[in-house]
């Protein structure tokens, strides 16, 4: 294959590529795993920042 | 420990974030000041006292170094410990190596601070210290790809957040950027040759250059977009579909794009081709992110009116879009062929990196402050909204003064006479730059006093966490 055939290959392999990933981003299967993870981080409500490891400040 | 908090709180390792977050502050002080100083020699040069030390060639590096490795880097160092932990609810994989790294990071910014102006370097740009530093780099990188994605496998929670995605991205290209662009020979203890040459010294050079720009200052500052702007707006990011794949298309365009800084030069016309186009196409994706960032907001807009935290964090974005609107446009040849070298590609840096970087990380900052010190808020979010108009003043005279003065550069150097000789000599291009170089200067010292103001804020609502600690308080905060 010589080098502009290959890099017409190749273009078309990234471009298949990337319709995959975003098929598969926007597909109907991932949405719920999707909306769940972008809701994850207001998860976290009950831990506490300010407790440094080895002397635990936690009382009450 | 009471019987009324439902689960067992994790216990996570906020020390080391609570280090890089002061030092975070501080450093984003110096090194803006450092930028403030030569901003004002290249105005009035008999500011540098005639000493090596102080002169602008030394001086310049110092500014590099400081705002991006010293400020920037430690506030990714903070927010990625900090997100790392909170969405995969564990603690770090290694609190002594985790300590390693901060230590370890400040060693290397000491280092810096004293052998630039000594005159110590390798001359390339962004990768100025000298072979022994480069070393303890590498070593310290290494362990924070250890601590980060160690924490990453002991997760206890099935999905890793997209923020994390962005830092892990960001932590594993610059390992292969600096340690590709770093090799060279030593010849002294202070002193080492590239060995790298010619046409491919430049392009190893610029291939690691514009991917820390695209990796350290863009994709690490994007996992930080991603969690800190929906957890100050109370709302998911608007597309968690988009943000996947804004990932993916931003890490595989942006590697190719780096001949866009060597247009015209002994680089292979088509290698310039290729960079010219693989910038264009990036605007894509670059504004895919922005826009998932900004309409995370939407329905909730009116929470711009009151809280600055989040301003500092959506205007961030807005001078995100407008430097990656901008970079795109510089990188078509025929442009850069007026822009190259000029007051324009300054204007450029500094849109991206005191409107977005240094935005995103103060209102980042903001939001962790008192989180890491055991209160509720912020000591005074009145001086949070003086630093936010402070800085966007600031910004605003940085960036139109260097437009202004690029284009006006730009225009005097290609002017030429009918008979084919330069209307302009490089002096009176010089000449005619002074007023917008004191409009820069005018911008920095804005920018600077805000950066004190947010000290002064972070140090009170330091001091009243500890007072509260020490009376044995919890603050519980959200
Ligand atoms: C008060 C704020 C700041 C001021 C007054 C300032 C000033 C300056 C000046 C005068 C230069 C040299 C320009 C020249 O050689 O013509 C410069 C270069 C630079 N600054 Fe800043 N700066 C500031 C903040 C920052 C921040 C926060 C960052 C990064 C996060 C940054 C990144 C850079 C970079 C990358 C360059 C090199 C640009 C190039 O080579 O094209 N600066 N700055
Ligand atoms: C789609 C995104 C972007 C593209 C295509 C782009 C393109 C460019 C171009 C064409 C130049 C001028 C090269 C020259 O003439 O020497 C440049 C310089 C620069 N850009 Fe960007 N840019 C983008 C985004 C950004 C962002 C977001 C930042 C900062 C956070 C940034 C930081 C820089 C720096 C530091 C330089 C100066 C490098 C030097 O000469 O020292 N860029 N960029
Ligand atoms: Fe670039």
């Amino acid at each position: 294959m010589d080098y502009g055939t290959w890099r017409g290959v190749f273009s078309l392999i990234i471009l298949a590529i990337f319709i995959a990933i975003v098929a598969w981003a926007f597909s109907r299967r991932t949405k719920k795993q999707f909306d769940d993870a972008a809701n994850s981080i207001f998860e976290d409500e009950s831990s506490i920042d300010n407790s440094d490891k080895p002397e635990s400040k936690k009382d009450e | 420990m009471s019987q009324t908090i439902p689960q067992q709180p994790i216990e996570y390792n906020m020390k080391v974030v609570r280090q890089f977050t002061v030092m975070t502050i501080i450093w984003g002080i110096v090194g803006m000041s450092v930028g403030v100083l030569i901003a004002a020699q290249l105005v009035w040069p008999e500011l540098n006292f005639n000493t090596p030390w102080l002169t602008y060639s030394r001086l310049r590096p110092l500014h590099t170094n400081a705002v991006i490795f010293a400020f920037g880097t430690s506030a990714l160092f903070a927010t990625s410990y900090y997100v790392v932990q909170k969405t995969c609810r564990v603690s770090l994989f290694s609190d002594k190596l985790a300590a390693f790294t901060f230590w370890g990071w400040q060693a290397v910014i000491v280092a810096a601070v004293i052998t630039l102006p000594m005159g110590l370097t390798s001359t390339k740009e962004y990768a100025e210290l000298e072979w022994p530093i480069d070393i303890l780099i590498t070593v310290v990188w290494v362990a924070y790809l250890i601590v980060f994605f160690g924490t990453l496998a002991i997760r206890k929670t099935s999905h890793i957040y997209v923020a994390n995605w962005f830092y892990g991205g960001f932590i594993i290209v610059i390992a292969m950027l600096h340690i590709v662009n770093s090799f060279a020979i030593p010849v002294s203890f202070t002193k080492s040759y590239s060995i790298y040459s010619g046409a491919v010294d430049a392009m190893v050079q610029w291939w690691y250059g514009h991917n820390a720009v695209g990796f350290l200052l863009t994709a690490g500052f994007l996992g930080m977009m991603y969690y800190f702007v929906p957890k100050q707006a109370e709302r998911p990011v608007y597309s968690y579909r988009l943000s996947v794949v804004h990932f993916w298309a931003l890490i595989s365009l942006y590697i190719w794009a780096g001949p866009h800084h060597l247009h015209y030069t002994a680089l292979p016309d088509w290698t310039q081709s290729v960079g010219m186009v693989m910038s264009v196409i990036l605007f894509v994706p670059s504004w895919g992110g922005m826009i998932n960032g900004i309409m995370t907001l939407s329905g909730a807009w009116h929470k711009l009116r009151t809280d600055p935290i989040l301003r500092f964090l959506i205007v961030s974005l807005s001078f995100y879009g407008m430097s990656t609107f901008e970079g795109p446009m510089m990188a078509i040849k025929s442009v850069n062929a007026l822009s190259h070298y000029t007051d324009w590609t300054v204007g450029h840096v500094h849109s991206g990196a005191l409107g977005w970087v240094a935005m995103i990380t103060i209102g980042s900052m903001y939001y962790l402050v008192p989180r890491l010190f055991n209160q509720k808020e912020i000591h005074s979010i009145k001086l949070v909204n003086v630093h936010f108009w402070l800085h966007t003043i600031g910004v605003v005279f940085y960036i139109v003064s260097m437009w202004i003065s690029g284009v006006m550069q730009g225009l005097m150097w290609r002017a030429t006479n009918s008979d084919g000789t330069l209307t302009y000599s490089f002096v009176e291009s010089v000449q005619a730059s002074y007023p917008f170089w004191t409009g820069r200067f005018i911008g920095g010292v804005f920018i600077v006093i805000g950066m004190l103001l947010m000290a002064y804020n972070c140090y009170q609502t330091i001091r009243a966490g500890r007072r509260e600690t020490a009376a044995g308080n919890v603050v519980q905060t959200a």
